[in-house]
């Protein structure tokens, strides 16, 4: 059973891929959005580091450059999710149900293709940023577990949308997939430390699991390890309670059709 | 029945149409205000840096608001007009006497005139949570006309994109690379503080720049027509270049037809 599973995944997987490969227009915009927030936060506003109390070891570049690798690994997942709506609309999704033997394999396909993306869209960003002489202090194994953190935001992120695809079956949705995510990212300490936070943000940002991704992953980056052991509690809870959002509705789809 | 019949008559179309679907409304009123409340409170301290401005982020960020608004109506107008392209509707259209720019201006309506309701919320809004507009009740006039001009500039673009591809999605896919332009600009900090030389570059020649000094100048600057002209010109600029390429697709589309 597991190999069959395994099997309809890496099946569901391959097609991701295939079709992320043969249209740019695909790939295009979950490369373009973080290379546009970095070129805009990190070479735009690089003045921040100067205001009083600021202060990252690994500098404006490697600061900024954090959160637009966690804002990669979210978008990974939602241009998978678009995808899944996509095959839904097709018909193709309602097809590939009967056919695979085990259609849970099906979910953890797509979990692998969002992955995928994010590790292919998340290293041609690492190239960029080290072109352009971002200091990295971390160790490789703290840079390790910065791949690692992101990579749960993007399979909670896949898990979500993924969710709302099965849910309403739908591409027109796509601002639905996008917006609590993107506000949930935005109410983070994006352009300085949360300590620098003020009024109604620095509360938000306080209780926003996102701060403390953010928090730990620019530990990483500086090689000055902060709260990582909450962060990554954090992650996996939020891609378990997404997966038990996404399994919900993925059954509820997978009824409607039988 | 005369050209402005004509026109009212696309135009009440166009915008019943627009307001009747709130997936088109409701982001262009949400997604600009959300953003401004999150830069005005993020980036609140950079106005404890030597120079800034203003004492109040919150001043200096809400013209972006109007701007933002604009694309998204930008993408709405040319989204409607697209799918009037793909039903047929436009088609059916020019074998009536309308005139071009008559078609262009009333399916465009619709766009245009979500980003004025949403200019006037934008404005409301910002007053609300303590924005001053250093010229007044008159400046703030003056910049609500320059956000409908610009608007109905940004709905050109909208025009030309549905004319030139026809098809809704290539409309809409095409506004990341519009709201790119945005981040690319003066939105989040003024030229001169712009550190990294090849940054600075980018947003001087980046139109948007001029449109979002020249509203920003209303509020937090006082009166200068060295900003607020810019502006105009610009607006001017994209309006005229944007209806006559839309116009001139739209003739060699009805040909085809």
């Amino acid at each position: 059973m597991i190999s069959s599973t395994l099997s309809v995944s890496l099946a569901v997987l391959r097609r991701v891929m295939i079709q992320t490969i043969k249209n740019p227009a695909i790939i295009i915009p979950s490369l373009a959005f973080p290379l546009v927030f970095l070129i805009a936060f990190a070479g735009g506003l690089s003045i921040v580091a100067d205001v009083p109390g600021f202060s990252f070891k690994g500098g404006y570049t490697a600061f900024q450059f954090v959160f637009v690798f966690t804002q990669t690994a979210a978008f990974g997942g939602i241009f998978t999710g678009y995808r899944i709506a996509e095959d839904y609309e097709s018909g193709f999704a309602r097809r590939l149900l009967i056919a695979a033997p085990h259609s849970a394999g099906i979910l953890l396909g797509f979990v692998l293709a969002g992955l995928a993306r994010f590790f292919l869209t998340g290293l041609i960003l690492w190239g960029i940023a080290l072109v352009a002489g971002m200091n990295v202090l971390g160790s490789p194994l703290e840079i390790l577990a910065m791949w690692l953190l992101a990579a749960n935001v993007s399979i909670a992120s896949t898990l979500w949308v993924a969710g709302l695809a099965f849910r309403f079956q739908s591409v027109d949705i796509g601002s639905f997939m996008q917006m609590p995510v993107f506000i949930l990212l935005f109410l983070a300490p994006v352009y300085v430390p949360l300590a620098l936070l003020t009024g109604w943000l620095k509360l938000a940002a306080t209780y926003n699991p996102v701060t403390a991704i953010l928090t730990a992953n620019r530990g990483f980056i500086s090689g000055e390890e902060s709260k990582a052991l909450l962060a990554f509690g954090l992650a996996v809870g939020l891609a378990a309670l997404m997966a038990l959002w996404a399994v919900r509705q993925f059954h509820r789809a997978h009824r409607s059709v039988a | 029945m005369s050209s402005t019949s004509q026109l009212a008559l696309i135009a009440r179309r166009s915008v019943s149409r627009t307001f009747r679907q709130p997936v088109l409304v409701v982001p262009v009123i949400a997604f600009p205000l959300i953003l401004l409340a999150v830069n005005a409170s993020g980036l609140s301290s950079v106005t404890e840096l030597p120079g800034f401005p203003t004492k109040s982020y919150i001043n200096f960020a809400i013209v972006v608001c109007f701007v933002q608004g604009a694309l998204f109506a930008a993408i709405s107008a040319g989204t409607e007009l697209a799918s009037d392209i793909q039903t047929g509707f436009t088609d059916r259209l020019a074998l009536t006497p309308a005139k071009r720019w008559v078609v262009l201006a009333g399916a465009t309506a619709g766009g245009a005139s979500i980003a004025v309701f949403g200019s006037v919320i934008y404005l409301v809004v910002g007053l609300i949570f303590g924005v001053e507009i250093d010229t007044g009740v008159v400046g703030a006039l003056v910049l609500l006309a320059l956000a409908i001009y610009t608007a109905i500039a940004f709905a050109g673009i909208g025009a030309w994109l549905a004319v030139a591809t026809g098809s809704p999605q290539a409309v809409q896919g095409m506004f990341p690379l519009l709201f790119v332009l945005l981040f690319l600009s003066t939105m989040s900090l003024p030229l001169d503080f712009i550190q990294k030389e090849w940054f600075a570059t980018i947003v001087e020649w980046n139109p948007l720049t001029y449109l979002i000094d020249g509203m920003r100048g209303l509020v937090i600057g006082g009166w200068d027509a060295s900003t607020l002209l810019p502006a105009i010109a610009v607006a001017t600029g994209i309006m005229f270049i944007t209806f006559t390429g839309a116009s001139r697709s739209l003739r060699k589309r009805v040909q085809r037809t």
